[in-house]
């Protein structure tokens, strides 16, 4: 009995997954709803590995999607171009595991490339530095022609299903939630907290800023792997500042230090973004009024004042739910 | 026998503004020492430039005979020297129990894979911390708060944490900055208990600021006084307080002709 507690959280997932497989056999949810679940899913990647660097370690990234993109372009270089991978070649998907392996760790190198220089940098200062990281990213891929240019990289094999986001999904939200459930994620914390009180209980304050750009730019760099290969193609626009602040409002909006909140505000978000989309082009061609989807922004704009005027702390605060909390022996 | 922490010659600028002035002192090892002087006399820097905040203009800060001046604040940490702040910085929206642990993980081994993957070395090691943590939180009679939010608490028992906070980094010397403040005399009196039960159970040299002055004469062995960063008096606080200078720095020259 005690194991099965534990396992509490793999159990809710898998029953998320079944629920989602069942209904999609059934016809129930057809091919556009499979799509929005899975860019749910890897919105919660982006959301839950944000939150990390926002909300736990209490500094300031506003080019999350850059770290994305590197995963997105390095993987996608790897399947599409250097190797080719087919999907009907058993031993591909190997290939395309380890490539988006490899696009998360050139992710994180980027992390500790951006994270050491400016993490003396702090509040506005710093958010200004990551600002330009995600545009000179945008802005490099813009122009290597290599991947495609401003046409973006095309082609790309679609490896990308729901089985292998709902995995890597869930991976990250465990890995995540254990490393601030631990010694090194209330080091973080404190941070967050205090730094100078952290610094003087001898947290090496730096090290940890660093190490949390480095992991959540290392899930940030799979969740851009795993876009690129459901979408089929990465293009620089996907990555630039808009999508970064898509990102930061569901940090915001599901709560700032919550990774429940984060994962909430992910999928509800990506279906707010869908419907908004099918309800603006109703307005337009159906009723006539004049907009277009760039409103959803404006909407979403709207939410987060809304959030910050009636519920600063976002959805979750910095509660987590209860299965996302490791249970810690009484006594 | 050499101190345990030797301050010679310190002085610190901010801009033109000579904040400490030469400044020295030998604090041996097991005594309670104080450091007194009005506001704004240079205090708090002394501490700011000992625990590494601040980097001092000139002088040297032997700790354990070994330099540390230069040092970050937390390598200082690491060497054996914790504080606690004027004004309380807790780590309000962490629980008791974390706000004490944080101060255990820079002796802690479990690299981010074993913490990744809670390997048994990784249990294994957060059981041990988190037993060392309870022990702590039961001996400054905050049992009943272990979970609770850091935020939630009076302040009488924050100080309380602070200095639980600072004891679990294992210090040989701890600097408590003003740690009667605001406090009624009840909560003074078992302040000084608890202080003296401190040094005695955990072995550890205590150098404090206070302005309590019934506080720093019933449990300082030897108090400095300074005044505009420079020392103006020092020796046992019983004399200390009598001297012309000390009452003219704190009362004005009037009070020493009346």
């Amino acid at each position: 009995m005690g194991t099965l507690k534990k396992m509490k959280l793999v159990l809710a997932a898998l029953t998320f997954y079944a629920v989602v497989q069942v209904l999609n056999l059934a016809g129930i949810l057809n091919g556009y709803f499979m799509v929005i679940i899975n860019r749910s899913l890897i919105a919660v990647i982006f959301a839950v590995s944000l939150n990390l660097i926002n909300g736990i370690t209490g500094q300031f990234s506003l080019g999350h999607m850059g770290f994305a993109a590197v995963g997105a372009y390095v993987s996608g270089t790897l399947t599409t171009l250097f190797f080719h991978l087919n999907l009907n070649h058993p031993f591909d998907n190997l290939g395309f595991l380890a490539a988006i392996l490899l696009g998360g760790l050139m992710a994180s190198l980027a992390g500790f490339l951006i994270g050491f220089p400016s993490l003396r940098l702090k509040g506005d200062y710093l958010a200004i530095v990551t600002l330009g990281f995600g545009e000179i990213i945008r802005t490099i891929l813009n122009n290597i022609s290599y991947v495609g240019g401003p046409r973006g990289l095309l082609g790309i094999p679609k490896f990308s299903n729901f089985t292998v986001i709902f995995l890597f999904a869930l991976a990250t939200i465990v890995l995540i939630r254990n490393l601030v459930q631990s010694s090194i994620g209330r080091s973080m914390l404190s941070i967050r907290e205090n730094e100078l009180a952290s610094e003087l209980v001898g947290v090496d304050t730096t090290r940890y800023k660093v190490l949390g750009f480095v992991v959540g730019a290392f899930f940030a760099g799979i969740g851009g792997g795993l876009l690129a290969h459901l979408l089929q193609i990465a293009h620089p626009t996907q990555y630039g500042f808009y999508a970064s602040a898509l990102i930061l409002i569901m940090v915001y909006v599901g709560g700032i230090g919550s990774l429940t909140g984060s994962i909430i505000a992910a999928f509800s978000l990506t279906f707010l973004t869908e419907g908004l989309r099918v309800g603006i082009d109703w307005l337009r061609d159906t009723v006539g009024v004049p907009i277009g989807t760039e409103w959803t922004m404006v909407i979403y704009a709207v939410l987060l004042i809304l959030i910050m005027l009636f519920k600063t702390e976002g959805l979750m605060g910095m509660r987590e739910a209860k299965i996302l909390i490791i249970k810690e022996k009484e006594g | 026998m050499t101190a345990l922490l030797s301050i010679q010659n310190l002085t610190h600028c901010f801009g033109g503004l000579k904040a400490v002035s030469e400044f020295s002192y030998e604090v041996p090892e097991g005594v309670i020492y104080g450091l007194i002087g009005p506001n704004g006399s240079g205090k708090t820097t002394c501490f700011n430039l000992i625990t590494g905040i601040y980097t001092p203009t000139a002088g040297k800060i032997l700790f354990n005979g070994e330099e540390i001046n230069g040092l970050k604040p937390f390598r200082i940490v690491h060497k054996g020297i914790a504080r606690t702040f004027q004004n309380l910085r807790i780590f309000n929206n962490l629980t008791v129990i974390d706000n004490i642990r944080v101060a255990r993980h820079f002796t802690m081994k479990s690299g981010i894979f074993q913490t990744f993957l809670r390997l048994p070395s990784f249990r294994e090691e957060e059981a041990k911390v988190r037993e060392e943590a309870l022990g702590l939180i039961s001996l400054m009679n905050l049992s009943h708060r272990a979970t609770e939010l850091a935020k939630n608490l009076p302040y009488g028992e924050l100080r309380r944490l602070e200095i639980a906070r600072a004891l679990a980094t294992k210090p040989k010397l701890i600097l408590l900055d003003e740690p009667a403040a605001g406090m009624n005399p009840k909560e003074t009196e078992d302040l000084m208990k608890l202080i003296l039960r401190v040094r005695d159970e955990f072995k550890v040299t205590i150098f404090l600021i206070e302005h309590h002055m019934k506080f720093v004469t019933g449990i300082c062995e030897r108090v400095k006084v300074i005044d505009f960063g420079t020392t103006i008096a020092e020796g046992r606080p019983e004399d200390v307080v009598k001297e012309p200078k000390v009452l003219e720095a704190y009362l004005g020259r009037k009070a020493v002709v009346c």
